[in-house]
């Protein structure tokens, strides 16, 4: 199964001026796997997925997605940013489109499809978010589970093979988190690559491959969600998790 | 929280004096204190109006010549009957007014078609265009119409030509340059930052004059271009520069998750500001850029500096009349009148519009 790495980082570094964020990364991903990055607050876990759709610039090192390198190469950036969807923990969704537009737009004048092709595949995926009937509505009149899950849905209208998730529960009131939840389980059920960050530790147990813990800029421990959550290897790891149980 | 947009339907059931009633009780005189200030302001405001009022409806002079109103002790309104070709039209050839009046009804017509958002389509676009090149048309002559020199333009069509056209041009050229400002490209950023200051820095009045006076210098001889198109030029460079500050404020408001957004979606930057940006931005300038426009309107009575007659120049003018000397505060008050009238519909429907786009996302406050 390493033999086929969807995405793939080496020796990846990035600063933020004289700040070194991330340290050193070697990390792959392979098809099909879902992956729980966690970790305490600042220590580049969110810089390390937008990385991923270079929503942030890495300075040094090498970062391969399906099979192209992110470099400043706009074409090669627009291809992965079509492959790669992402969901934000504020949704940002856009506040003055209505829901279907907020799902057709992307598809229209990204993939060039027509308004009909893009409409009909939005209310697919909102039927699939359970949420169709609010098509018409604007974000602003939704819910906040309801518009992450809106979110959820505008991406995977882009037919992404891989999913970002940047703490998408941790803004929603708590009767909210398992609406969420509950389409992301789907989600990896179907067979997405995903990555997210969260410290729903149920969700981790339920669907990781694989929890990444991250502290100051570097990959500490990597391990089953199993392993990780039952018997920490590393001192920093073990403070972690001690620290978010309580 | 639920915003009701149709009107309360008790409200509308109340007899109008009974509703009257209610509403002085409730915002007049709630309370003693409040009771004995809204007497006093009424009274005051009697004192001040009645006067006026009388001076200028009662008391007025409305027909015949300077001495019947010289014994009058009203206000002369016979002067703006006089006058009121000459300070509409300026100097353009009295029998062919017809062509500026024709111009500025047709341009009126357009505006009200103009105004509902759902009419903003690229055929009205090219209604627009078509009404420019009529208007030229109209206005200077050709086509079997007698030529008439854009000198001998004034009056009211000109103070709307040089602002409408001054307004709308410069519009898509301030948004471009906010966006230039705020550009990752250094070259075009420090471009779009100097021109913004350097005509920030000077008045429109020297910008004028620089139009008439030193940019002919720089052209080849024997070449020379209009001196309206040239007014109507420094005036377009002016209003776009404050356009892009305003803007600029928009685009500030818009928070970095609409960008990161739209680039996490593979939008690219032309889709990003076209669809994501701008519509929220330009919604949220609104009522600064009628702030500007307003304010536009007005000093495009500065031309009056390099000779043109925009309506402020013509009233001017025909107070220097010998035989009807002496009635300025007539001649001004209606000059203000026309301008109050076009500044305050635009204020009107500005905060129409505001309304407008509101609906849409009325609630977005409430759960974000
Ligand atoms: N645009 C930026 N400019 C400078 N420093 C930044 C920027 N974005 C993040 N940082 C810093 O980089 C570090 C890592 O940030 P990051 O957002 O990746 O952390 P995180 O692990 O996601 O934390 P959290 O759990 O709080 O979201 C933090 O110390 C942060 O202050
Ligand atoms: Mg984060």
């Amino acid at each position: 199964m390493s033999t086929n790495p969807i995405i793939e980082m080496k020796d990846m570094n990035k600063w933020f001026d004289d700040f070194h964020v991330l340290k050193n990364i070697n990390f792959q991903v392979n098809n099909g796997e879902k992956i729980v990055i966690c970790g305490p607050s600042g220590s580049g876990k969110s810089t390390l997925i937008r990385c991923i759709n270079r929503l942030e610039v890495h300075q040094n090192g090498k970062i391969i997605v399906d099979g192209t390198e992110l470099t400043n190469n706009l074409k090669h950036i627009e291809k992965i940013r079509a492959e790669v969807g992402m969901c934000f923990q504020h949704f940002n969704l856009f506040p003055h489109l209505s829901i279907v537009d907020n799902l057709a737009l992307a598809p229209m004048w990204v993939r060039k499809e027509s308004k009909k092709e893009a409409s009909e595949r939005a209310m697919h995926f909102l039927e699939k978010v359970k949420i169709a009937d609010q098509a018409l509505k604007y974000p602003g009149q939704l819910s906040g589970g309801q518009q992450q899950r809106v979110a959820i849905a505008r991406a995977l209208c882009m037919k992404p093979k891989i999913m970002l998730f940047d703490e998408p529960t941790s803004a929603l009131d708590p009767e909210m988190v398992k609406e969420v939840l509950d389409v992301m389980v789907s989600l990896a059920e179907e067979g997405m690559t995903m990555l997210c960050v969260t410290h729903e530790m149920g969700f981790a147990r339920q669907v990781a491959d694989r929890v990444v813990f991250m502290d100051d800029g570097q990959i500490v421990e990597e391990a089953k969600p199993d392993e990780f959550f039952d018997n920490p290897q590393h001192e920093r790891s073990k403070e972690f998790l001690s620290q978010i149980l309580h | 929280m639920v915003y009701k947009f149709t009107k309360n339907p008790e409200k509308r059931t109340l007899p109008r004096m009974e509703a009257m009633a209610k509403w002085m009780k409730k915002n007049l005189f709630s309370t003693k204190g409040n009771t004995v200030l809204s007497l006093f302001l009424i009274a005051g405001l009697i004192k001040i109006f009645t006067p006026i009022f009388t001076w200028l409806f009662i008391d007025a002079t409305w027909i015949g010549d300077a001495a019947a109103c010289r014994e009058g002790s009203g206000a002369c309104l016979a002067f703006i009957n006089e006058k009121f070709t000459y300070i509409i039209f300026g100097p353009y050839p009295r029998e062919e007014i017809w062509r500026p009046a024709l111009t500025m009804v047709l341009m009126f017509a357009l505006l009200w078609w103009s105004k509902e958002p759902s009419r903003w389509s690229k055929k009205l676009v090219k209604w627009w265009a078509g009404f420019v090149v009529l208007g030229w048309i109209l206005m200077s002559g050709g086509l079997g119409l007698a030529p008439v020199k854009s000198t001998s333009w004034g009056g009211l069509p000109l103070t709307l030509v040089l602002s409408f056209v001054g307004i709308f041009i410069s519009y898509p050229f301030g948004i471009a340059l906010a966006l230039g400002r705020r550009s990752q490209m250094p070259f075009i950023k420090s471009m779009c930052v100097i021109y913004i200051e350097l005509i920030r820095g000077v008045p429109m009045i020297s910008l004028l004059f620089m139009s008439s006076v030193m940019f002919p210098l720089f052209l080849p001889e024997g070449v020379s271009i209009d001196k309206l198109l040239r007014a109507q030029v420094a005036i377009i460079m002016f209003i776009s520069a404050y356009m892009a500050e305003v803007v600029r404020g928009g685009l500030a408001a818009i928070p970095k998750g609409q960008y990161e957004a739209a680039d996490a979606l593979g939008l690219n930057y032309f889709q990003t500001m076209r669809f994501i940006i701008l519509p929220q931005a330009l919604k949220i300038v609104i009522p600064p850029s009628v702030n500007t426009a307003i304010g536009m309107l007005k000093d495009t009575s500065l031309v009056i500096i390099i000779a043109l007659f925009d309506l402020l120049s013509t009233t001017k003018a025909s107070l220097k009349d010998p035989e009807w000397l002496g009635f300025s505060v007539e001649g001004y008050l209606f000059a203000a009148f026309i301008y109050f009238i076009l500044c305050f519909s635009m204020g009107k429907y500005a905060r129409r519009l505001e309304v407008e786009f509101h609906r849409g996302h009325k609630n977005r406050e409430v759960n974000i």
